[in-house]
């Protein structure tokens, strides 16, 4: 603590006490860093949210041109060129059944997983499962996408995409954060309902569905309802085992499936497209004006999840005793 | 309910609770299996993670133990010489390098953020801004690669040109500065935003952390509030930022789309920041090539993969070990 400097007994009178207290009586170089400072921090959180406004408008501004009925009623079927059509029902639909299936798997797995963290985990095991979440947190979404690839090639050959295999892909993302939200839920119980329950004779695995589960179940739904919004917008994983395709495909046990994420790499990817001079039904920009309107879609559903989570977290939870 | 004094039937194990003696029958059977299947659910995720390594070196091992020759002549974009290791080599270095220039942007700017919003904002509005950056992490990175190389690398073009200009001499910024700029730098700035959210949360909480005795001493010693950071809140938050900066790492190593949608790419050991077609990714190099790759070039691309996991999953280890590791002194104060 050398930078401390002792302060003057405050023998010297009111004055110079009220001075030294108030920081009136500050060298002026420690006064300046101790202001520039307050600048450079508050320089850095305005910094930050420069992409954030930024991100948001060009979004908003680029992608309301064509954000309308027809563009999330339609899928890509027979669109070619630069015509002025199409639009993401199918990415739609194969993002909400994807993450449908991500969520059906993830979540008794991760609730399970959570449960016997908090109510049985000892010893060396729990000790492991606990470090490996945190670590399976970080594992980055392609290696997910080529694990569940290499998995479904080992049993239907290799060139498979599946929606379901997406929905591994994405589970694998999933687990760790689902597992993390419920532990954090479970373990905010109060040890007395536990003990109350014990105490009425009710056996622990009732004692956990009925009581310890029934009192954390708003946290638990915040936590998933998170955990959703949190892969609904990974790309890298499908991309990679459930494809891309222009139709409708509604059965995620067949062929491949388009979602949203990858709805907008492909559109962008196709970039601008050359027309006929004087042709009529032909937009240069049409490609990235379609995955402009498709990111509005994916972040306006990303938001809806996040609110969703907080309203439940708000109005669902277990009323604290007072 | 009123309770009455029964007497116990004679032969009655008398040391029995009602609750004992309830788990003594259809209970106890359904109590163990409950505890059974939640154990396995905690199994299930060590099998998991065990699972993902066993799948990704089966799928692997044609590209490793086939010959560098062969790969080269049935994956077209395999290099003629230098085999596996030789192909594996310029990615790592492209990742490692754009995932370091977004740590040294990012972690400088979410410390920033973090004392912002933990020592200097109102404490009415704290909750309400650290909101307001956890929304960067709702954004998927397929919108960031979007923004990143429609919008944000057209402007960032002056800014390279004044590095290449003044800072020329410097290898790093090496010129002549892209004109798209679709470098490893612009990269680097997108991945930064994008690991903003986590290595602020983190360092937020430990900030907030600090032992307020501490922070009170060095108050009623005279310090000004940056001397209070510099002497109470840093040295305590120490290991803490570096856990949180090596998760951001973890995070950058990772990252696909953006990378994908934005660097121009190319196979060079190059430190030339500003130029294109120099570096690219593991992550973005196995998403760009493995739509269209035949049976090689997938297995090769999953043996990249696997490169790929092991080191995240070192950086994520150590992070962990060091987060673990100060949470036993952090009893202390």
């Amino acid at each position: 603590m050398a930078t401390l400097q002792t302060p003057a007994p405050p023998a010297a009178g009111d004055e110079e006490l009220r001075r030294q207290l108030t920081g009136a009586g500050l060298e002026p170089r420690r006064k300046r860093a101790d202001r520039a400072m307050t600048v450079v921090v508050a320089l850095a959180f305005a910094l930050a949210l420069v992409p954030l406004v930024s991100v948001t408008w060009t979004v908003l501004s680029r992608g309301l041109e064509r954000f309308d009925l027809y563009f999330l009623t339609v899928s890509m079927r027979g669109v070619f060129g630069g015509m002025d059509a199409g639009g993401i029902y199918h990415a739609i639909l194969g993002t909400l059944l994807i993450t449908l299936f991500a969520t059906l798997i993830s979540v008794p797995i991760g609730l399970l997983c959570a449960i016997y963290l908090v109510e049985y985990g000892r010893g060396r095991l729990a000790k492991a499962v606990t470090f490996f979440v945190d670590v399976m947190t970080g594992i980055p979404s392609i290696v997910a996408g080529l694990f569940a690839y290499a998995l479904f090639a080992l049993v239907f050959g290799p060139g498979v995409r599946l929606g379901i295999a997406g929905s591994v892909a994405l589970s694998v993302l999933m687990i760790p954060v689902v597992v993390r939200s419920c532990e954090e839920m479970l373990r905010l119980v109060p040890n007395e309902l536990r003990e109350a329950s014990y105490a009425l004779g009710v056996p622990k695995y009732l004692t956990i569905l009925k009581v310890v589960l029934r009192t954390a179940i708003a946290g638990i739904a915040t936590g998933v309802m998170l955990a959703v919004a949190r892969v609904i917008g990974e790309t890298a994983p499908l991309l990679i085992v459930a494809g891309t395709i222009d139709s409708i495909n509604t059965n995620v046990f067949d062929g491949r499936m388009m979602t949203l994420p990858v709805y907008i790499f492909g559109q962008y990817r196709q970039g601008n497209v050359s027309c006929v001079a004087g042709a009529a039904d032909c937009i240069p920009t049409i490609n990235f004006d379609r995955a402009w309107a498709a990111a509005l879609t994916l972040i306006l559903i990303v938001m809806a999840l996040n609110l969703l989570a907080r309203l439940i977290a708000r109005f669902f939870a277990p009323k604290a005793g007072r | 309910m009123s309770l009455t004094p029964t007497r116990r039937p004679e032969g009655a194990e008398p040391s029995l609770t009602p609750a004992e003696s309830m788990t003594h029958g259809r209970a106890s059977l359904a109590n163990r299996a409950f505890a059974r299947l939640s154990t396995a659910s905690g199994v299930t995720i060590l099998a998991l993670l065990a699972a993902v390594t066993v799948f990704l070196v089966i799928e692997a091992l044609p590209a490793v133990t086939t010959s560098p020759a062969e790969l080269a002549e049935r994956i077209s974009w395999f290099p003629e010489t230098g085999g596996i290791l030789g192909y594996v080599g310029p990615l790592v270095f492209g990742t490692l390098l754009a995932a370091l220039i977004a740590l040294l942007i990012g972690t400088p700017l979410a410390i920033g953020i973090a004392l912002f919003i933990s020592h200097y904002a109102p404490r009415r509005l704290a909750q309400g801004l650290g909101y307001l950056v956890d929304l960067l992490a709702a954004i998927p990175s397929v919108v960031y690669g979007l923004w990143g190389s429609l919008v944000l690398a057209p402007r960032i073009v002056p800014v390279q040109d004044l590095l290449a200009q003044y800072l020329g001499w410097f290898p790093l910024f090496d010129g002549p500065a892209a004109q798209p700029a679709r470098t490893v730098f612009t990269v680097g700035v997108v991945l930064a935003v994008m690991i903003l959210p986590i290595i602020t949360a983190v360092c937020r909480e430990v900030f907030l952390q600090t032992p307020r005795l501490h922070e009170e001493a060095a108050l009623a010693l005279g310090a000004t509030r940056l001397e209070v950071i510099r002497t109470a809140v840093l040295p305590f938050a120490r290991s803490g930022i570096i856990s949180a900066a090596m998760l951001g790492l973890g995070r950058a190593l990772g990252e696909t789309m953006a990378v994908l949608m934005i660097l121009s790419p190319g196979f060079a050991y190059s430190f030339a920041l500003l130029q294109a077609g120099q570096h690219q990714t593991i992550a973005a190099n196995i998403a760009n090539q493995f739509p269209e790759a035949n049976t090689a070039g997938v297995s090769t691309l999953i043996a990249t993969g696997l490169v790929l996991f092991v080191i995240t999953l070192a950086v994520n280890m150590l992070a962990r070990w060091v987060v673990s590791r100060r949470a036993d002194f952090s009893g202390a104060n």
